[in-house]
């Protein structure tokens, strides 16, 4: 036999392969494979449906209408004190529409991440790429969606009389800490979900908690109103909330109060900033730990 | 060779992405080393004897450890593949040939160290990981991409991708409603069609029809000549034969052979036939009626042990016991081969012996037929007939047992026997013609 595997000059072969994992040297790679399947799983939601898109939005629009009916004209928060021109509540529903349009894109990109990995088993289990291109293309598809929602949020803002103003140039600031996070977590929660099969029921409850405990409804007066500084404070440490508020603030109305009003000093928007870090960090270590053994645990 | 072109390989940046078919001589492969390399691969996978799979289980028996056995796919494998060469594994199912494919292929990860010097294309598990509810087109970019291919190449290489799976009827059909053939066909062609250095395929000629299976055959020599190197997991050792130099044999995840794929066909066939399938039958209970009985019927091979089966081309040596209940002036045996389509291929009989035996009344004979063995592969079951021909005819016991035995190759060519045989080609001049002719 020619070849005699005792004698070989290893050291001449280069760097032996190392097996699968969760990132790569070839960043570029990673973007077309995560572009690719997003743009797929995009066109598979929408072929064949005559309104396409307008499924996408039909669903933050009637959660909209239905809230937006319930707490003006029922329980009066958007109408009541706060809502004349140039107070907090002011643009309540625009308010109401962006909120829940973020809090979509967060709940949309986690949720679908949960079974990503499992569901791409096909994938997984024949080909060597880097595995984080699953959750990855999650996000991306759910960013296609809040794009196109936020033209329609600032339709929304514009026709309710809500100006242009310079601070619309924090929105990139605002997504990327959302996004940030939501990368985060669908990589934890996709790389735990093929040894809990039950953190999909978990986190689905979970996101229902963060939904009532982000400004998404209640505007964040009401909530100044109820607790007391100390408590006002930890509920803006919750990443979400500062996002959300943040948004409303510099998109909607300047008079509702910003973050950093609410946390108490824009040094404190530290520790939002950190849980994202953390949470990113987090998701990525666990994810990237688990990647090479994905294969043979599905 | 030595340590300068491997620091040179080392801090050299990675081949490009895409590597054309003029550039085949990248610079990984033309520095006279192996292609692909495996030193002491082992994998051991944990089988856990019941899953957890929930957090309630994990809460409620915190302290039970999920108790798992653990199993050795794989067993401290080495071997090596030149640039340019064709490469078999071959071994029973389960024997470790698809777990080393996927530690090849960096799907699992294990022990040991392996090199894949090139761009790696695979064809594993029949597929490349389609997805069913887009239309060939997509999966055929998605799965450019995902081997290597920039977007754009992989979009140039669409029409030549289903051209050659022949499926450019239906690239608008999404693959759910594609037959199992078709998708297979996909995914071979996705996987051949890549431009990759190394190719590792898993099983792919088991499936298609003929003229597929030809276009397989054709492609794999033209991948030969541009000096592509395949890895090739198989269970027919024709095909082995055919397009592999050397060949790996495994069996339980460890190596049995290494090395030129003729022995490798033939342990591959002895360890299917010859080890495992140790039934013989039970010797004929003592007392039944007639003059005499076969107690039992065997095969040995060429070393004098009962085998169960045979390979091609080797002595072959038929036993049958035999005990008397009346006394015998010239004892004969004679047995009848039939096989699978119960048609007698070979009968054996001492019939023409210039003398039988005699034989007391309790005493036993054996009777053993040796012969080398030119029966064409397949089943063979032995029919015995007894006669003695000084009484005769009514002496005569029938047995026909659940015996039989395999005869093991992998050059059946279709008739019933395969005779050693000298073939020569050469053209046919004028002058020869006619010296046939006259």
């Amino acid at each position: 036999m020619s070849v005699d595997t005792q004698s070989l000059p290893y050291e001449s072969l280069g760097p032996p392969i190392r097996g699968p994992r969760a990132l790569t040297d070839d960043w570029s790679r990673v973007w077309h494979l995560t572009f690719n399947i997003a743009r797929n799983q995009w066109k598979l939601r929408f072929f064949g449906s005559v309104l396409g898109y307008f499924w996408q939005l039909i669903r933050p629009l009637l959660l909209f209408g239905v809230l937006y009916v319930f707490f003006t004209v029922i329980a009066h928060i958007g109408s009541g004190p706060g809502s004349g021109p140039g107070e907090p509540n002011h643009f309540y529903g625009a308010q109401l529409l962006g909120s829940i349009v973020l809090f979509t894109f967060f709940s949309e990109s986690t949720n679908g991440a949960v079974r990503c990995v499992v569901d791409n088993e096909a994938l997984v289990r024949k080909i060597q790429f880097p595995r984080m291109v699953i959750p990855l293309s999650v996000v991306l598809l759910a960013m296609f969606n809040l794009g196109l929602n936020l033209i329609v949020v600032m339709v929304f803002a514009l026709i309710s009389g809500v100006r242009p103003m310079l601070t619309w140039l924090e929105l990139p600031l605002l997504i990327a800490m959302l996004t940030f996070l939501s990368v985060g977590l669908a990589m934890l929660l996709a790389a735990l979900f093929v040894y809990f099969r039950d953190m999909q029921p978990i986190w689905e409850v979970l996101t229902q908690v963060l939904f009532y405990a982000s400004p998404v409804i209640v505007p964040v007066t009401t909530v100044e109103q109820r607790l007391s500084p100390a408590l006002v404070h930890l509920y803006m440490v919750n990443p979400l909330a500062t996002v959300l508020q943040q948004f409303r603030h510099a998109m909607i109305n300047h008079a509702t109060p910003s973050a950093s009003a609410l946390l108490g000093g824009s040094v404190r928007l530290l520790a939002p900033i950190a849980i994202v870090v953390v949470v990113f960090g987090l998701g990525l270590s666990v994810f990237n730990r688990t990647a090479p053994y994905v294969a043979e645990n599905l | 060779m030595g340590a300068a072109t491997g620091r040179a390989l080392r801090t050299e940046p990675r081949p490009p992405a895409l590597v054309t078919l003029s550039a085949m001589a990248s610079p990984a492969i033309a520095d006279g080393l192996p292609a692909v390399v495996a030193r002491d691969v082992s994998k051991t996978f944990r089988l856990p004897q019941e899953r957890v799979h929930t957090l309630k289980e994990r809460v409620l028996h915190p302290r039970r450890r999920t108790r798992y056995e653990t199993f050795r796919a794989l067993d401290h494998i080495s071997f090596a593949v030149e640039p340019g060469e064709f490469f078999g594994i071959a071994g029973r199912n389960g024997s470790g040939k698809s777990t080393l494919l996927k530690c090849i292929a960096g799907i699992y990860g294990c022990g040991g160290d392996i090199w894949c010097r090139g761009r790696l294309s695979t064809f594993i598990e029949l597929g490349v990981g389609f997805n069913p509810d887009l239309a060939a087109q997509d999966n055929v970019v998605m799965n450019g991409i995902m081997m290597g291919l920039s977007p754009r190449e992989a979009r140039k290489r669409v029409d030549t991708v289903i051209e050659f799976a022949e499926l450019e009827d239906f690239k608008d059909l999404k693959l759910k409603n594609y037959s199992s053939g078709m998708h297979v066909r996909l995914a071979f062609a996705v996987a051949i069609q890549v431009d990759a250095d190394i190719l590792l395929i898993d099983e792919v000629l088991a499936v298609g029809d003929a003229a597929f299976q030809q276009k397989c055959f054709d492609a794999f020599a033209t991948m030969r000549k541009q000096g592509k190197t395949i890895v090739f997991v198989t269970h027919d050792m024709g095909a082995l034969k055919r397009f592999c130099q050397h060949a790996l044999l495994l069996e339980r995840g460890s190596t049995v052979y290494l090395g030129d794929t003729e022995t490798v066909a033939d342990r591959y066939l002895e360890i299917n036939f010859g080890r495992d399938e140790r039934t013989f039958p039970a010797e004929q209970d003592e007392g039944c009626e007639g003059d005499a009985r076969v107690i039992a019927v065997w095969v040995e091979n060429e070393r004098g042990e009962r085998v169960a089966g045979v390979p091609q081309g080797h002595q072959l040596t038929l036993q049958v016991l035999v005990a008397y209940a009346v006394d015998v002036e010239d004892g004969h045996a004679g047995v009848f081969l039939h096989n699978d389509e119960q048609r007698t291929v070979l009968v054996l009989s001492t019939i023409l012996q210039p003398e039988g035996t005699r034989f007391r009344a309790g005493e036993r004979a054996l009777f053993s037929f040796s012969f080398q063995n030119v029966l064409a592969p397949g089943r063979y079951s032995p029919v015995v007939n007894l006669a003695d021909r000084g009484a005769p005819l009514d002496t005569v016991d029938q047995y026909e047992s659940g015996f039989s035995f395999v005869v093991t190759g992998s050059r059946a060519l279709g008739g019933v026997v395969d005779l050693p045989t000298e073939v020569t080609v050469r053209r046919a001049d004028a002058v020869t013609a006619r010296d046939v002719l006259a």
